[in-house]
C-alpha cells in the first residue's frame, strides 16, 4: 500500500459539522413536534378529553342514568341541563361525559391489542418470509376480504353483546391492517444489509428482531395504530349502534346516537351531540397521527 | 505486502494455527444455483447459476483482488463465504479447519475470524442506532459486557480515525459517505477478524474519500495483521490494493495470478477487454469503442462450452463445444497465472493454442497487441 499523503487519514475531523448538541431519536422527534402547533393542540384536546372521561364521575353535574319524563328532550342552556337532554329526560353533558369512558376504552385498548398481536405476526412474516410469510398473510387476507363494519357485525353478532366481546370483536378487526403495514416494513428492513451484518457478527434472530427490526418498524406501525384509533371509536360506535355493543341505559356515544336518532327532528342539535364528539376526537387522533409521521420520518 | 505477517504479529501466536504456509481460507468447488420458480405450484422451472464451482484460496496476509462485471457473482460468493446465504456445494477450509463441519470450526468461529464491509455505507448500518452501538453490537452478542463492548467500540471509532467523543452518539444519517464506511470498517473490525472481506467497500465514495479510506484499509492491514478479499468492479483500486488478482465471469473463475502478471500479460480475452476498458490518463489514448459489446448472457442459460464465446473475438469452433478448464487453482503456486482459455492451453484444439512441444510462451499475445 504505498503512498498517498498521511495526514489525508484524518481529513475527516476536520471536514465535519460542529458538533451538534448530541440527542437521541426520540429527542429529534420530539424537536421536530415541537413546532408543529396543530399536532401539539389535538394532543392536547385528545389529553383533555380522556381527562374529563376519566374523571366523569366527579365532574358530570347529574347521574348520566337518572331520567326524568317532564324534561325530556330539553335544548341546549335549559336551565340547570348544560346540553339539554335526551329521549329520557338525562342530562346530556353527564351522559357525554361517562360515555366517552367507554367509547375512548374502545378506541384505545383494542388498537393496543390489535398492535401487540398484529405487530409481531407481521414482524415474524416479514422477516422469515417464505412459506411462514405465506401462511400468516394469506389468513390475513382472508379477514381482508370482508368490509371491517361487516366483520365486525358478524364476529359481534356470534360473540354477542358487552365490553369484553366488542373489545375481542374490534381488536379481531384491526389485526390484519396493522399486521399488514408491520409485514410490509419488516420485509424492506430485512433486505438491508445492516441485518446481515448483524447475522454476521453471529447474532441470534432474536436479537437481531429486537435490536434491529422492530426498532425500524415501530414508527410506521405506531403512525399507522394511532389513524385506526379513531376508526376504532367509529366502528365501536357502529356496533352499539346496530345493539351489538353496550347495553342500554349504559352511556355510549354510539348508542346515544342510536337512540337519539328517533328525535332528530324534534332535537336535532341534541341528536348530534354524540356525533360531534366522535367527530372531535376522531379528527383530533387522525391529525395527531398525522403529525407523528412527519416527525419520525428520520432523514428529515 | 506479504512479508507484513513475519514482521507484525500483535494478536496471540496461539490464533496462527496451521502455520504461515497454510492458506487462510480455502474455497473447494463452491456452488451456489438460485431456482427460479413460477407457476401454480410453485415449480422449479430454471436456476440461476450465481456461482458455479469456484475453488481459490488466500493466503495468509495477501490481498486478494476479485473483479468482474455487475452480476457476475461477486457478491454472491463473498455472502457465501460469510454463510449469509447457504452454499449449494463446496468446502471452505479456514486456516487448516473445515467450516461447518463435524471436525473443523463451528460457525460462530467463522463469524469471528471472517468479517464482511458491505457496499452500501448507508444501509449497512441501523439508521435508528448511534454509530457507538452500532459497532458495540457484534462484541455483545458474542458475550462482552454493555461496558467493554462501549469501550471497544469506541477505540475502533478512533482507529478508523472518527473521534470517539465527537461521533459516537451520532446516527448514520448525520455522518458522510467515508465516515459511514470508516464505522461499517470500525464495526467488521469489532470482532478482532482475521480476514475481512470487502465487497465494493470503496466504489461508492467519491475519489478523494476513496484513496483515504483505502489507505486507512493499508494501515489496518499492518496493524492488526489482517487478510483481505477485495471485491470490486473498479481495475485501478483492485491493481493498487491487491497481491493476487481473481477474474470472475458468469459465476466462474476465468483467470487468476499475481497482480503484476494479469495487469501486465493478460491470458483471458475477458480480462484483456476488461483492462482496454480502464479509463487512460492519457486524453489521446482515449477507448473509442467498447472492448465489450453487449450485455453477458443470461446466467440462466449460460452458453455452451466457453461462457464467454459469445463476446469473444478469437471465439472458434471448440470454444462452442468444450468448456476450457481453469486448471487447478487450489494447488498452484501463489506465484502461477492461471486462466481458462483454450488459446493458452497446448493442444485444446483452437488454433491460436500453443504447440504442445513448444514449452515456451506462446506468441499470440504479441501478435494481438
Amino acid at each position: 500500500m504505498t503512498d498517498i499523503p498521511a495526514g489525508s487519514l484524518h481529513i475527516d475531523k476536520a471536514q465535519a459539522a460542529p458538533a451538534s448538541k448530541v440527542r437521541g431519536y426520540w429527542g429529534s422527534v420530539w424537536n421536530r413536534l415541537r413546532y408543529d402547533y396543530v399536532t401539539l393542540s389535538c394532543m392536547a384536546l385528545i389529553a383533555v378529553i380522556v381527562l374529563l372521561a376519566v374523571f366523569a364521575p366527579w365532574i358530570a353535574p347529574m347521574d348520566p342514568d337518572k331520567s326524568s319524563m317532564a324534561n325530556r328532550l330539553r335544548p341546549i342552556g335549559y336551565k340547570k341541563f348544560l346540553l339539554g337532554t335526551d329521549e329520557q329526560g338525562r342530562d346530556m353533558l353527564s351522559r357525554l361525559l361517562w360515555g366517552g369512558r367507554n367509547s375512548l376504552l374502545m378506541g384505545i385498548v383494542p388498537v393496543i391489542f390489535a398492535t401487540t398481536i398484529g405487530g409481531a405476526f407481521g414482524v415474524v412474516a416479514g422477516y422469515y418470509g417464505g412459506k411462514v410469510n405465506m401462511v400468516i398473510m394469506r389468513t390475513m387476507d382472508v379477514f381482508f376480504a370482508f368490509p371491517s363494519v361487516l366483520l365486525a357485525v358478524a364476529i359481534a353478532g356470534s360473540l354477542g353483546g358487552g365490553i369484553f366481546n366488542q373489545m375481542l370483536t374490534l381488536t379481531v378487526v384491526l389485526i390484519p391492517p396493522i399486521c399488514r403495514v408491520a409485514e410490509t416494513a419488516t420485509s424492506q428492513v430485512r433486505s438491508l444489509d445492516f441485518v446481515d451484518a448483524a447475522r454476521a457478527s453471529g447474532a441470534s434472530t432474536i436479537s437481531i428482531l429486537f435490536s434491529h427490526v422492530l426498532i425500524n418498524v415501530l414508527s410506521p406501525v405506531l403512525v399507522y395504530s394511532s389513524t385506526l384509533v379513531s376508526i376504532s371509536i367509529i366502528l365501536a360506535a357502529g356496533l352499539s349502534f346496530l345493539g351489538l355493543g353496550v347495553a342500554p341505559p349504559t352511556a355510549d356515544w354510539g348508542l346515544m346516537l342510536s337512540t337519539l336518532r328517533q328525535s332528530i327532528y324534534v332535537q336535532p342539535l341534541i341528536a348530534a351531540l354524540p356525533g360531534v364528539a366522535i367527530l372531535i376526537t376522531s379528527i383530533a387522533f387522525n391529525l395527531v397521527s398525522d403529525g407523528l409521521r412527519q416527525a419520525m420520518d428520520v432523514k428529515a | 505486502m506479504t512479508d507484513v505477517i513475519e514482521t507484525t504479529t500483535p494478536t496471540p501466536a496461539s490464533r496462527d494455527r496451521g502455520g504461515p504456509a497454510q492458506p487462510m481460507l480455502i474455497v473447494e468447488n463452491i456452488k451456489k444455483y438460485f431456482p427460479i420458480r413460477a407457476g401454480l405450484l410453485n415449480r422449479k422451472v430454471a436456476e440461476v447459476k450465481a456461482v458455479d464451482d469456484i475453488s481459490f484460496y488466500v493466503l495468509k496476509g495477501e490481498t486478494l483482488g476479485i473483479v468482474g462485471e455487475s452480476g457476475c457473482g461477486k457478491s454472491t460468493l463473498a455472502r457465501l463465504l460469510m454463510y449469509l446465504i447457504e452454499k449449494d456445494e463446496g468446502h471452505l477450509v479456514l486456516d487448516g479447519d473445515p467450516v461447518g463441519e463435524k471436525a473443523g470450526v463451528p460457525l460462530d468461529g467463522l463469524r469471528r475470524s471472517l468479517q464482511m464491509v458491505f457496499q452500501d455505507s448507508y444501509s449497512s448500518l441501523n439508521p435508528r442506532l448511534p454509530i457507538e452501538s452500532s459497532i458495540a453490537y457484534g462484541p455483545k452478542v458474542q458475550g462482552a459486557s454493555a461496558k467493554s463492548a462501549k469501550e471497544q467500540a469506541r477505540a475502533l471509532l478512533e482507529k478508523v480515525g472518527l473521534k470517539a467523543d465527537r461521533f459516537g452518539q451520532r446516527y448514520p444519517h448525520e455522518l458522510s459517505g467515508g465516515q459511514k464506511q470508516r464505522v461499517n470498517i470500525a464495526r467488521a473490525l469489532a470482532l478482532d477478524p482475521r480476514l475481512l472481506i470487502l465487497d465494493e467497500a470503496v466504489s461508492a465514495l467519491d475519489k478523494s474519500v476513496e484513496a483515504q479510506v483505502l489507505n486507512l484499509l493499508g494501515d489496518l492491514k499492518e496493524q492488526l495483521n489482517l487478510t483481505y478479499i477485495f471485491i470490486s468492479h473498479d481495475l485501478h483500486v483492485v491493481k493498487y490494493i491487491s497481491d493476487r488478482v481473481l477474474v470472475m465471469y458468469l459465476g466462474q473463475v476465468v483467470e487468476i495470478g499475481p497482480v503484476d502478471k494479469i495487469y501486465e500479460d493478460p491470458k483471458h480475452p475477458y480480462t484483456q477487454a476488461l483492462l482496454a476498458c480502464r479509463l487512460s490518463m492519457d486524453p489521446d489514448e482515449r477507448v473509442d469503442a467498447a472492448p465489450l459489446a453487449g450485455d453477458p448472457p443470461n446466467p440462466v442459460n449460460p452458453p455452451s462450452g466457453c461462457r464467454f464465446h459469445t463476446r469473444c473475438p478469437h471465439a472458434e469452433d471448440v470454444c462452442m463445444s468444450k468448456m476450457p478448464a481453469l486448471g487447478d487453482a487450489l494447488r498452484s503456486d501463489p506465484s502461477e497465472h492461471l486462466a481458462a482459455c483454450h488459446m493458452v492451453h497446448a493442444g485444446s484444439g483452437h488454433s491460436k493454442a500453443p504447440n504442445p512441444e513448444v514449452t515456451t510462451l506462446p506468441l499470440w499475445q504479441g501478435e494481438m497487441r
